[in-house]
């Protein structure tokens, strides 16, 4: 059994390829059940987003494995193959669960620590385990790539600092004042990148919102939804002395805030702080005021510098995820190896033993004065007893069945042949470490 | 022996003191969260051999230990250090030993450095009042020391903002609004203590000699302070002076306290002791 990965994502292919592969709305249920009835795979499931699509497999044998997905790929979507494996990258074993592992932290996203592929793989295996395609394998792996990345989430600081910029207007805001619920904002004109910000910095709980703009009646529906209120545009410089965060993103082709009227404003606010953020090209707000005391104005360019430096203290951060999910990786192949049969075979048996010697040994000791030939006919009972037990599940974990990984999980479980993380002896630890070399080879 | 004794824990503490000064710095150039706590976790073993250094000398010389410039420092120091552990308790601040400590640190080696003998207290000076008119004394001068060094975290922060370049301490930092709102509660603070320190001066003085003032120039010092911490509240209250010059002022502030406090000992002539 190996673990595969075949895919392609945002930076092997183009949003036209993205879009040919991609696996949306009844496709996906169609596409997992090609797989489930192919005899190649044992175990599968199917990540698609707007940036990647990928194929979680367990097969057999490994390359044919790959060739098989990859024609059921092209057959599917109807892309010539040449066409495909242009795009597409392919892991195998150790790599595979490490590339899982580095996906579902978002160190493999565009936006490195961006929080939705972690849903979306979740989902992506939610879907796969109600569709039954996914077993043993793949299901520990989603819970073991869930927990990773949380623990990176909480470890490292990839996710730590904004990296767009309404999310930098609201921690900056934050930095500014202690606590936005106490705090008025007022949005000056309107557009995308205004609004986004605007929803933010109000889902993050400001007190009180206005809105202006030069048309009364987009001022109006912008407040309607903000559930804010109107303010008349020519009235919004009389309204900053009750404002403490702006956002401004007019059309304007001139200031229509200038110096001499914020310094007014501020002796009239008594010097409480004003953050104002001008978003909008050309600059609305003259860039002078930032020179007056308390009022902290950014344009666009500022927060692209705010952002530029939360990029790279976010990619000085991932380099220490890849530290933990290397040692995840590990505990994950170790709990793989102990799947093997031989060693829950070896396992049982020594189990086995250990409680028989055990019991003999009570049983001698409590009937005194046994005799040589006694102890020898007694240590025989025990010893076809235990063998004749033992004999039919191990019978049944060396024959080849279908789903003897399954199997050899609900044996250790039912006779608590327990090794997987953590917990193991040293022996154990050792063991495994052997096994996981010799599955190692046999998967490169 | 009891004064070895006393010699060696207030060495002790000096030295948990440097340790977390030096912890502390180290913080403010490459830390993290964590090491800040452990600045917290030297100053307190430090300010547990201090405690027992104070009490042990209050016990021998049989007199609250704050009438020689020696014994002030010290006792100023561990006033520091309370307020610090109070302000980390209440508001998490974090980086603020890094800050603190090397104040600390600085009163505690000039206390060192000063005559430690125990000298005999006149008579006149033991009272109760000794001990309530110079605790209040030391503990407004202490919330003092708090405003200047949350002043300096300000004019940092506000820097990062104003300038745009929001790298190093400024994710490590507190709000300007919360670094504000803390150095006016410890100014109000300071005032109010310095405020019943000043009377309380008068109404033993009065008692003991029979004449509110003693005319010394500790006396005049102190006033100024008081006066110049009034002018910051009335400036802040009033005139709406916060954020940057609020923070600057109690810098200024400060700097005439440490002056009263070692200035006029060391170069103008002392207070009654």
């Amino acid at each position: 059994m190996n673990v595969l990965v075949i895919g392609l994502n945002h930076k092997t292919a183009s949003i036209e390829i993205r879009e040919k592969i991609a696996f949306d709305g009844p496709k996906l249920g169609e596409a997992i059940d090609i797989f489930k009835t192919s005899p190649e795979v044992r175990e599968n499931a199917i990540l698609s987003t707007c940036n990647r699509v990928e194929i979680y497999a367990v097969v057999e044998d490994i390359n044919s494995g790959i060739e098989h997905i990859k024609k059921i790929l092209s057959d599917f979507h109807q892309v010539p193959r040449d066409f495909l494996d242009k795009s597409l990258y392919v892991y195998a074993g150790r790599k595979a669960l490490r590339h899982i592992f580095r996906v579902a932290s978002s160190l493999d996203s565009m936006i490195v620590g961006e929080p939705q592929i972690l849903g979306q793989l979740k989902d992506a295996f939610g879907f796969a385990l109600k569709r039954k395609s996914s077993g043993v394998l793949l299901n520990k792996l989603m819970k073991k790539a869930i927990s990773v990345a949380k623990r990176i989430r909480t470890e490292t600081g990839i996710a730590e600092n904004a990296v767009s910029i309404s999310f930098a207007a609201v921690e900056l805001s934050k930095k500014i004042f202690e606590d936005l619920s106490t705090k008025t904002f007022m949005l000056i004109g309107a557009g995308e990148m205004a609004e986004l910000a605007a929803r933010n910095l109000i889902s993050n709980g400001v007190k009180d919102v206005f809105v202006t703009n030069r048309t009364y009646e987009r001022a109006a529906e912008l407040a309607r939804e903000f559930d804010g209120k109107v303010v008349e545009f020519d009235d919004f410089i009389q309204e900053l002395i009750h404002t403490d965060i702006v956002i401004c993103s007019t059309g304007a082709s001139t200031y229509i805030l200038i110096k001499e009227q914020m310094h007014s404003i501020m002796k009239q606010r008594k010097n409480k702080p004003v953050f104002i953020i001008d978003i909008s090209v050309p600059r609305n707000i003259d860039p002078e005021i930032n020179n007056i005391d308390n009022i902290y104005l950014y344009d666009i360019d500022d927060l692209q510098g705010v952002i530029d430096i939360n990029i790279e203290e976010r990619s000085r951060e991932a380099e220490k995820a890849e530290g933990i999910i290397n040692i995840e990786v590990d505990t994950l192949l170790k709990w793989y190896a102990s799947l093997s049969t031989v060693p829950a075979i070896v396992a049982l048996r020594d189990k086995a033993e250990a409680i028989r010697k055990e019991e003999l040994e009570k049983t001698v000791r409590k009937l005194d004065g046994l005799n040589e030939e006694e102890i020898k006919s007694i240590e025989a009972l025990t010893n076809s007893i235990v063998h004749k037990l033992i004999h039919l599940p191990t019978a049944a974990l060396k024959s080849e069945i279908e789903d003897k990984d399954i199997m050899v999980d609900i044996v250790r479980r039912l006779f608590d042949l327990d090794t997987s993380q953590g917990n193991e002896s040293g022996e154990h630890g050792m063991n495994h470490t052997s096994h996981i070399k010799r599955s190692d080879e046999r998967k490169s | 022996m009891q004064l070895e004794t006393n010699i060696l824990l207030f060495e002790l503490a000096l030295t948990f003191y440097f340790i977390a000064t030096i912890t502390g710095v180290i913080v403010l150039f490459k830390g993290k969260k964590a090491t800040s706590r452990v600045i917290i976790v030297l100053a307190v073993i430090g300010f547990l051999f201090h405690t027992t250094n104070i009490i042990a000398r209050y016990v021998e010389g049989g007199y609250f230990p704050a009438t020689n410039l020696h014994e002030a420092a010290s006792f100023f120091s561990w006033c520091m250090v309370i307020l610090f552990f109070l302000l980390e308790y209440r508001y998490k601040l974090g980086l603020l030993g890094s800050f603190i400590m090397p104040i600390v640190f600085i009163f505690m080696l000039s206390s060192a450095m000063l005559p430690r003998e125990i000298a005999p207290l006149p008579v006149v000076l033991k009272s109760y009042w000794l001990v309530i008119h110079t605790a209040l004394a030391f503990l407004g001068d202490a919330a003092f020391a708090m405003a200047f060094c949350i002043g300096i975290m300000y004019l940092i922060q506000e820097r990062y903002v104003k300038s745009k370049h929001l790298s190093g301490l400024f994710q490590r930092l507190p709000s300007l609004q919360s670094l504000d709102e803390i150095n006016y509660h410890l100014i109000i603070l300071g005032f109010s203590l310095l405020t019943l320190a000043i009377i309380t001066g008068v109404i033993w003085s009065n008692t003991t000699w029979g004449k509110p003032l003693q005319g010394d120039s500790k006396e005049v010092w102190s006033f100024m302070t008081w006066l110049i911490y009034a002018l910051v509240l009335y400036l802040r209250m009033v005139v709406g002076w916060r954020g940057r010059k609020a923070a600057i002022l109690s810098i200024i502030g400060f700097l005439v306290v440490i002056f009263t406090f070692f200035g006029v000992n060391l170069i103008l002539e002392g207070h009654t002791f």
